[in-house]
Order: C-alpha cells, then sequence, then structure tokens
C-alpha cells in the first residue's frame, strides 16, 4: 500500500498495527464492563445452562459457547447431541 | 459572560484514572478563559494530595485553602488567590493535610454556590479514581469535562466515568483527548480521536497533542495557554472557545482528522440553563 493511499484513506494502516488491536481489545473489555460481567463468570453461566438443558435434551457439550456480543446481547449456542436429532437450538436474550 | 446571566457554570474536569492531565487542562482551560476576559475560579479537589497550586506557579501565595472554606474560617471568595499574569484568573487551592473524607459532597455544592455570583466559570480540578473525593468533585457540576489518554487503560476507565456520570443524573461528559502523538497515529500505533469517540460514544471538546513544552512549562509554574503561540496552548485556547460556544475544528492531530474528520461543537454549551 502506497504512501498516497494512506494520505487518501484508501487503505488504512495494517490490520495488526498496534492502534488497532487497542481498539479491538477495548471493545472486548468494555463490552464484559458494561454488562458487569467477567470472562470466567461467562464459562460458569455456560456450564449451568449445560447443566440445564441436557437435563431435557442431549447436547454436544464441548460444542456450547455463550457468547457476549456488541451492543449488550448474550447468545448462546446449543448443537444437540448425535441422538437428539441434527439442528442446533439457538437462545438468544438481551441485557 | 453576559449581563443576563449571574451564576456561574461549574465544569468538573476528571478522568477515572490518575496522570492523564486532568490538573494540566483545568490550569490550561482556566488560563484560556481568563484570556478571553472571564473570570474564572479554579478550584483543587483533589485534597491531600495538593497539585493545582504548583502546576500553576501559585504555591507560595496560598493563605486559605478549601478545608477553612468548608470549616467557615473565611470565605470562599476571600480564599481565592488572584493570578498577577492572567486577570480574572483566581484559585482555590486543596489541603494537602486533610483526606477525602473531610469534605462531603453537599460541602462542595455548598463552596461553589457561594461563588457562583462572584465568577463566569468554576473548574473543579478532580481527584483520579471514583471513590469519594471523584463523587466530591461530581457534585456540584453542571458539566463533566472527560480526560483521557488514547490508551486501552485510560479509555476503559474514562467509560467508567460516563457510566457513573449518567448515574448521578448529569449530562454526559464532554471529551478531552489528550497526549496524542501525530506520528504514532499515522503509522497506526495509537488510537486515533475517531477511535476514542467509537468506543466512548461522547461528544469531543478538544484534542491535544502530547507537547514537552508542558513538561518545561510545568516544571516552571507557567501554563502552556499562557503562550497561545506554543501547539498544545493553542490546543487549550480552542477547547476555551468551544466552550463559549464558537465552532473551532479540531487540530489536526491524526490521519482521521487530516481527512477532514471535523466535528464542530457550537452551541454544545449554550443550551444550559445559565447560557455560560
Ligand atoms: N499533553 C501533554 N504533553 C506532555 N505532557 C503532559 C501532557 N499532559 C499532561 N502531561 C504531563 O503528565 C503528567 C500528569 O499530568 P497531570 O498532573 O495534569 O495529570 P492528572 O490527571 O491531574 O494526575 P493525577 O491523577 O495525579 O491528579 C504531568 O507531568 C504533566 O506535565
Ligand atoms: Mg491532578
Amino acid at each position: 500500500m502506497g504512501f498516497l493511499d494512506r494520505l487518501m484513506g484508501r487503505v488504512g494502516p495494517a490490520s495488526d498495527a498496534s492502534g488497532r488491536v487497542a481498539k479491538e481489545r477495548l471493545k472486548v473489555v468494555l463490552e464484559y464492563d458494561r454488562a458487569r460481567l467477567t470472562p470466567a463468570q461467562l464459562e460458569l453461566i455456560r456450564d449451568e445452562i449445560i447443566a440445564v438443558i441436557s437435563r431435557h435434551v442431549d447436547i454436544a457439550n464441548a460444542d456450547v459457547e455463550v457468547k457476549l456480543e456488541q451492543g449488550g446481547r448474550l447468545v448462546a449456542e446449543i448443537p444437540l447431541g448425535r441422538s437428539g436429532g441434527g439442528g442446533g437450538v439457538t437462545g438468544g436474550g438481551g441485557r | 459572560m453576559d449581563e443576563q446571566s449571574q451564576r456561574a457554570q461549574v465544569f468538573t474536569i476528571t478522568s477515572g484514572k490518575g496522570g492523564v492531565g486532568k490538573t494540566t487542562t483545568t490550569a490550561n482551560i482556566g488560563v484560556a478563559l481568563a484570556r478571553r476576559g472571564r473570570t474564572v475560579a479554579v478550584i483543587d479537589a483533589d485534597i491531600g494530595l495538593r497539585n493545582l497550586d504548583v502546576v500553576m506557579g501559585l504555591e507560595n501565595r496560598v493563605v486559605y485553602n478549601l478545608m477553612h472554606v468548608v470549616r467557615g474560617v473565611v470565605d470562599a471568595e476571600r480564599a481565592l488567590i488572584r493570578d498577577k499574569r492572567v486577570p480574572g484568573l483566581l484559585m482555590l487551592a486543596a489541603d494537602q493535610h486533610s483526606d477525602k473524607d473531610d469534605v462531603s459532597q453537599e460541602e462542595m455544592v455548598q463552596v461553589c454556590e457561594d461563588l457562583r455570583t462572584h465568577v463566569d466559570y468554576i473548574l473543579v480540578d478532580s481527584p483520579a479514581g471514583i471513590e469519594q473525593g471523584f463523587r466530591n468533585a461530581l457534585a456540584p457540576a453542571d458539566r463533566v469535562i472527560l480526560v483521557t489518554t488514547p490508551e486501552v487503560s485510560a479509555v476503559r476507565d474514562a467509560d467508567r466515568i460516563v457510566g457513573l456520570v449518567e448515574a448521578a443524573g448529569k449530562p454526559a461528559p464532554v471529551l478531552i483527548l489528550n497526549r496524542i502523538k501525530p506520528d504514532l497515529v499515522a503509522r497506526g500505533d495509537m488510537m486515533t480521536t475517531a477511535d476514542v469517540l467509537d468506543i466512548l460514544r461522547v461528544d469531543i471538546l478538544g484534542v491535544v497533542p502530547e507537547d514537552a513544552g508542558i513538561v518545561a512549562a510545568t516544571n516552571r509554574g507557567e501554563p502552556v495557554a499562557l503562550d497561545a503561540s506554543s501547539r498544545a496552548g493553542r490546543a487549550f485556547h480552542n477547547i476555551a472557545a468551544r466552550i463559549e460556544g464558537e465552532t473551532v475544528p479540531l487540530m489536526a492531530l491524526d490521519e482521521a482528522e487530516a481527512k477532514g474528520f471535523l466535528r464542530s461543537l457550537s452551541n454544545l454549551f449554550r443550551a444550559g440553563p445559565d447560557g455560560g
């Protein structure tokens, strides 16, 4: 990428430039801060969700994902186990 | 301030993280507003860690401090020290030997109330942190000026302040981004003003470059804004102009701004109850 491109805003600094990295890290940290959650708590929530749901249906424990998405959305991805049939059950919840 | 409005607006300068430039900002906005012909009282609310007096070079003239006023030893107006270099600039020092808990929020509100009819602006220099000292500084605020540097930890703390200011029922803070290093921004090794605004979602009041002149000025006790031709000094004069409702483009300190990323702030402060 040329100097001129950069000047004209056609391309930004490399995506691994530390300013970009700082912004991405901040975004993640602040999602947790604003939701008053920690990654460790999220892990705990994941384990409890697995415990509750597997009482009713067979799920693929290792593939269960609980994520905090931008804008304060807690999203759980819960793929069912083999015996429970192919698809997944997705549960989303607001703040 | 115009004739019809007789009550000063109180601006609290705060940051969460320590050492990002609150005291420097308070002193320099004070100088810049006074240079515009306003009467300004700057108050050091960092009780126990008094700094504002030395940054302004007024340490040898302090007779009374905030604690004397709170205890009723002297009127707030009489405790103010006049800066002889800048007519209209007045300072109330903190007490180096008291504790943040020795003052209450109500007392801080009262001190500012007493001064409101004597000056055009009151600037309160908040201590770092989010505890009692911060709460005391926040209590009298009509407006909050949030100072941060473009670093992950400082912006994270600033975000916490945004939340606490909102929780206190105050208007959203306006941001001063301090210590911007244009060369680092240009090569992508520092967050841009646009990045920080995108994350904090507040309005920008000003950008201040990293300037070795600030260190030298502080060593001498002469705020950089005394020299309006210096880069950082100019930044503070721009900020003062915006506080007074003028539209002044942000200094071009990073790529985004160089491309024309300009946000005008006209009327941001005109809307206040006192028209200040
Ligand atoms: N734009 C700048 N360029 C260079 N140096 C700066 C700049 N702004 C502040 N500094 C320096 O950074 C240091 C900290 O500044 P200052 O005391 O204003 O921060 P503070 O937020 O009030 O700190 P504290 O939280 O301890 O009260 C000082 O040495 C000051 O001279
Ligand atoms: Mg300070």
